[in-house]
């Protein structure tokens, strides 16, 4: 009974491979990127040794005494994700004034301006394949600049401690669309974090794309700016996020052999293709894509049968009444 | 004469019914443009319905297969391949030339032989065929996330889709051929009369 269980368990997995073996291979993946061992690592564990807690305790530097408090949700932190992200070979204090060595951290200290990309990246020659400049030309243009006097800047989708880059650097398109997907989830998923910066009610995902086919397989195999935003073939990861209503609705614009309005996607795919192997994900996720599923000649062909053939028929109708 | 038991009944009501929708339906998946508001809105409906209806008839269709082995109705669909081919000559000149002639039917309605050699062929390729192989390619469409598909590469899903929208055709034709021949009994309306009470109603 058990040999018989664990066939069918095996014949189960075969077929749906989505299973906890994805997961932890992706988590593998997670943990090898983490290997990096930071030169500021002891300095910056200063900060972690709070900001990765939701509780946190240290002694004032004046009184001496013991303080304890809740951690601001936004002030924590995963040392992991920020190990393994872009600014990894940072020190905090690189981007945060070292005041924030004081404690308690002066409420001032708040206020100070923040970083911006473009503050850090923009002109500069070694970054230019980025096209940092484009990119926010395409954000003023977004539907997400209405929010920046909200608050909405380049963090709230790429955070500065976690965001690394996976377009250019994954292996497998698919991990790219669930990293992508997973920043607009971010927000888009979670309406306390939405409401921060608008006043529409909760909208509820599955049901505003009630009308696509094998919802959960598009999630998982096209990302979220494949239909929302404006494609641009100068830029790998196009930022011009349109309105609701422009959104893409047309099926055939993925699904024909035209793939004009999946540029960006396909440009990962192409893009990589000269430094590493396609590999079997990659060719699904473009077959996913571009299945030549609408066959124009086929409907054609379909069309002439069913005419003959209702022409015949109608032809024996004709004779039976003669001949009645 | 009696000639159809009521589960043979039973299920051709439920098939009829869902390969009616499905045909509709994949139509309407098929053919659906953005340019049609009309058919774009009755797109996500058409999906959903076509899925049900999928799960239903695969389910109905292995309860057919099972009835077949179970009872003796198999009989009918056991061709014989030295007579098939012209037998099947035979009764497609009746069609064509014979029936208006007034001619007897070449092979009559019996509880032993109920289907004529076209019939015969037609509802083998249909049943034993076209349809398990329109259920596979379906289900591989419903489930394009398994491993076998992967496994087998691009072609493999594109060739099911392609050969999922040509059988479907392929049977949206049977059924008008079906209901068309069904008109040519001893009078227009006396199968479908037989289909319903299970009792095959005699020439004049």
């Amino acid at each position: 009974m058990r040999y018989l269980l664990s066939k069918l368990l095996l014949i189960i997995s075969f077929f749906f491979p989505y299973s906890a073996n994805a997961v932890d291979t992706e988590e593998q993946s997670v943990q090898d990127k983490i290997k990096y061992v930071s030169p500021f690592a002891k300095e910056n564990e200063q900060c972690f040794s709070c900001h990765t807690l939701n509780k946190y305790e240290y002694t004032d530097d004046v009184t001496g005494k013991l303080l304890k408090g809740i951690m601001d949700p936004e002030g924590i932190l995963v040392r992991d994700h920020f190990y393994s992200s872009n600014h990894k070979s940072f020190s905090c204090t690189d981007c945060h004034s070292s005041r924030y060595q004081e404690f308690p951290h002066s409420e001032e200290l708040k206020s100070l301006p923040q970083f911006n990309c473009l503050d850090c990246h923009a002109g500069d020659a070694a970054y230019a394949v980025f096209k940092f400049e484009d990119i926010d030309a395409e954000f003023r243009k977004s539907i997400h600049f209405r929010l920046e006097e909200k608050g909405f800047n380049c963090w709230q989708c790429h955070d500065p401690h976690g965001y690394r880059l996976t377009a250019r650097h994954s292996k497998d398109i698919k991990e790219t669309v669930i990293y992508d997907n997973a920043i607009c989830l971010d927000c888009h998923a979670d309406y306390e974090r939405f409401s921060r910066f608008s006043d529409r009610k909760k909208i509820k995902l599955s049901k505003v794309h009630k009308w696509l086919p094998h919802q959960s397989t598009h999630f998982k195999s096209v990302r979220c700016i494949d239909c929302h935003t404006k494609a641009n073939e100068n830029l790998l990861v196009p930022h011009y996020v349109m309105p609701e209503e422009a959104a893409l609705r047309d099926c055939r614009k993925c699904h024909t052999e035209d793939v004009e309005e999946m540029a960006s996607l396909l440009m990962i795919k192409t893009d990589n293709t000269n430094d590493r192997d396609l590999n079997s994900d990659v060719i699904m996720n473009g077959l996913s894509l571009i299945g030549p599923n609408r066959n124009s000649s086929l409907d054609k062909a379909i069309l002439t049968f069913f005419t003959a053939l209702m022409a015949v028929i109608g032809i024996h109708i004709l004779f039976r009444i003669i001949r009645k | 004469m009696y000639l159809y038991p009521l589960w043979i009944r039973l299920w051709h009501f439920v098939n009829a019914i869902l390969i009616l929708i499905l045909i509709l339906t994949g139509a309407l998946m098929q053919f659906a443009s953005p340019d049609n508001q009309f058919l774009i809105a009755l797109f996500p409906g058409s999906v959903r319905l076509h899925d049900v209806c999928a799960i239903i008839l695969t389910i109905s269709y292995m309860a057919y297969v099972a009835g077949n082995i179970i009872s003796d109705n198999g009989k009918h669909y056991r061709i014989s391949s030295k007579d098939i081919f012209p037998d099947s000559g035979i009764q497609l000149k009746y069609f064509v030339w014979g029936m208006f002639r007034k001619e007897k039917r070449p092979f009559p309605v019996t509880s032993g032989n109920k289907f004529n050699p076209l019939e015969k062929v037609s509802y083998v390729l249909v049943m034993y065929a076209a349809l398990p192989l329109l259920i596979l390619s379906g289900i591989i469409m419903l489930f394009p996330d398994m491993k076998i598909i992967s496994t087998f590469g691009t072609g493999f899903y594109i060739f099911s889709d392609i050969l999922h929208i040509i059988l479907g055709f392929f049977i949206s034709l049977f059924l008008i051929i079906h209901i068309y021949t069904c008109t040519i009994g001893p009078s227009t309306g006396s199968i479908f009369r037989s289909i319903m009470s299970g009792y095959s109603e005699s020439e004049e």
